[in-house]
């Protein structure tokens, strides 16, 4: 009759045990990350494989989120006669929002898994422990490396998928839907304001931060060979999706709550 | 012994959750020596060696490298003692995205002791010293045989000139002729670089040829601690069945069916 209330109990431990694990985690990785050494061969490679080969998976987003964006907004704004709003709405919509919070789910997709498969793989096959064997602190050459490069390159990309996404919103406010050129761009330019660009920007390397973290810490704790480095994989996406969602309404409300 | 040793081990003890794998370990190994520790799998034996390096931490006991206590080191402490140590893993654990001659010069590129061509040249003089032509230097680990990753792991664990070598099961995984191969070079390379030697093996063959000495680890315990000479008649019946790798005798395995 208690077995229920027992297993309920062992999850809620085995969570807050986590949990204080990941903030101790987080912690020394910080550390790491602005005491030297610094390893920055290592951070040229992470911002690369972070930065530069997420590009057209950010872009790709970008550009179609644009696009159904300007879409859907014709549809609906055209009920009420508002068409000449779209401009804003995507703008907006863009710099505040979906560009961030896209951007970070499709890098936490492609580079929170790497990761931890990355690192899980590192473990499992004893390569951790060599760093250790070779004076080498794994957090610092593993670890902040990653978290330097994540916390550098997400807003970045995130200034991409802006521009991208813009455009997107042009092409089928302008090809499809009939805008005058000019105009819409005026419009849009009238609606951007530079505190919606900063304000994606800093969720944009707070969820970058999130992203490598959670790779790192899922990766670095993996255990039991080839189904734990999977398991690991899974966690940090899911992991780093959950949290990116959850920093973005904490975030705007500290931005934006009047 | 006259001189002090090296390492020295008393009463190491580490347990994961209730399972005790190591029961008040005293163990010493001496400058220059070459000690193996045998036992079955899950006897221990790794753990042992990565307490030894500050890759666990041990419930309770005390490890000393040249009288120095290394458990209560902090840090950079633990760090400036491990570069006197190299480490053969038993997988090799070369580093994948790495090059060869990268993961053996890699604690003097971590240190920034000379610049990379230079660190190369050392690396490539490593290879050739266990048998590994230059060319190997600029393949990746997963392009090598698992003999040549021993190899490369043997020469990344001798790169720094290390003053104490950890072999971790040298042989698992090779075939007999590579297996003395690789012992020949453990032999080799430690008196070439004058380094204290302790390695874990269940490998008789590979612990005969590589030991000075030999401990028997038997349910966290050193039941027998004996020169290589003595093993043969050790009087005890449990290290007579496993070097004899017999199934009938005081030690059960674990079997369910």
């Amino acid at each position: 009759m208690l077995k229920p209330v027992s297993r309920l109990g062992g999850v809620v431990l085995d969570l807050l045990q986590t949990i204080g694990r990941l903030v101790l985690f987080a912690l020394a990785a910080i550390s790491s990350a602005v005491r030297p050494p610094f390893y920055w061969r290592t951070v040229g490679r992470q911002l690369i494989d972070i930065g530069y080969f997420s590009l057209p998976v950010v872009g790709l987003t970008a550009i179609f989120t644009g696009m159904v964006l300007a879409l859907q907004s014709y549809t609906g704004f055209s009920r009420f006669q508002a068409e000449s709003a779209i401009p804003q709405v995507v703008v907006v919509s863009l710099l505040r929002e979906l560009g961030p919070v896209l951007a970070g789910l499709m890098v936490a997709g492609r580079i929170g898994a790497a990761i931890a498969a990355e690192l899980g793989t590192m473990r499992v096959t004893e390569q951790i422990d060599a760093l250790t064997t070779l004076s080498t602190n794994p957090m610092k050459y593993l670890v902040a490396p990653r978290l330097i490069a994540g916390i550098a390159t997400l807003p970045l990309l995130v200034l991409v998928a802006d521009i991208i996404g813009v455009f997107g919103g042009y092409l089928v406010a302008v090809f499809k839907l009939g805008f005058n050129p000019s105009l819409y761009l005026q419009n849009t330019w009238e609606a951007f304001k530079t505190e919606d660009l900063v304000s994606g920007l800093v969720k944009a390397a707070v969820f970058g931060f999130i992203i490598t973290l959670m790779g790192c810490f899922n990766g670095y704790h993996s255990r039991g060979g080839a189904q734990g480095v999977g398991q690991a994989t899974t966690n940090a996406v899911v992991s780093a999706s959950i949290l990116i969602l959850c920093f973005d309404y904490l975030l705007t409300e500290l931005f934006f709550a009047k | 012994m006259t001189a002090a040793p090296k390492i020295r081990i008393r009463g190491l003890s580490k347990r994961f959750g209730a399972k005790v794998v190591l029961d008040g370990i005293d163990l010493d190994l001496g400058v220059g020596e070459s000690v193996v520790v045998i036992g079955g799998s899950g006897s221990g034996k790794s753990v042992l060696l990565k307490c030894i390096l500050g890759i666990l931490t041990p419930e309770a006991g005390r490890i000393e490298i040249d009288g120095e206590p290394v458990l209560t080191a902090d840090r950079r402490r633990r760090e400036a003692i491990n570069r006197q140590i190299g480490m053969l893993f038993q997988g090799g654990a070369l580093f994948d995205s790495l090059p060869v001659w990268e993961n053996v010069a890699f604690a003097l590129l971590a240190r920034h002791l000379g610049d990379r061509a230079r660190a190369r040249e050392i690396a490539i003089a490593k290879l050739a010293q266990v048998g590994l032509a230059a060319d190997v230097a600029d393949l990746f680990p997963s392009e090598l045989s698992g003999g040549m990753q021993k190899r490369v792991g043997l020469a990344r664990a001798i790169a720094a000139d290390p003053q104490v070598i950890f072999f971790d099961e040298p042989t698992t995984g090779l075939d007999p002729i590579m297996a003395d191969v690789i012992n020949t070079l453990i032999v080799k390379t430690t008196r070439e670089v004058g380094a204290s030697a302790l390695s874990i093996t269940h490998d008789m063959a590979s612990a005969r040829k590589i030991a000075n000495r030999i401990a028997m680890l038997y349910q966290g315990r050193i039941i027998w601690d004996g020169l290589v000479t003595d093993i043969d008649r050790s009087g005890d019946e449990r290290v007579d069945q496993f070097i004899n790798g017999r199934a009938d005798g005081p030690i059960q395995m674990a079997v369910r069916g």
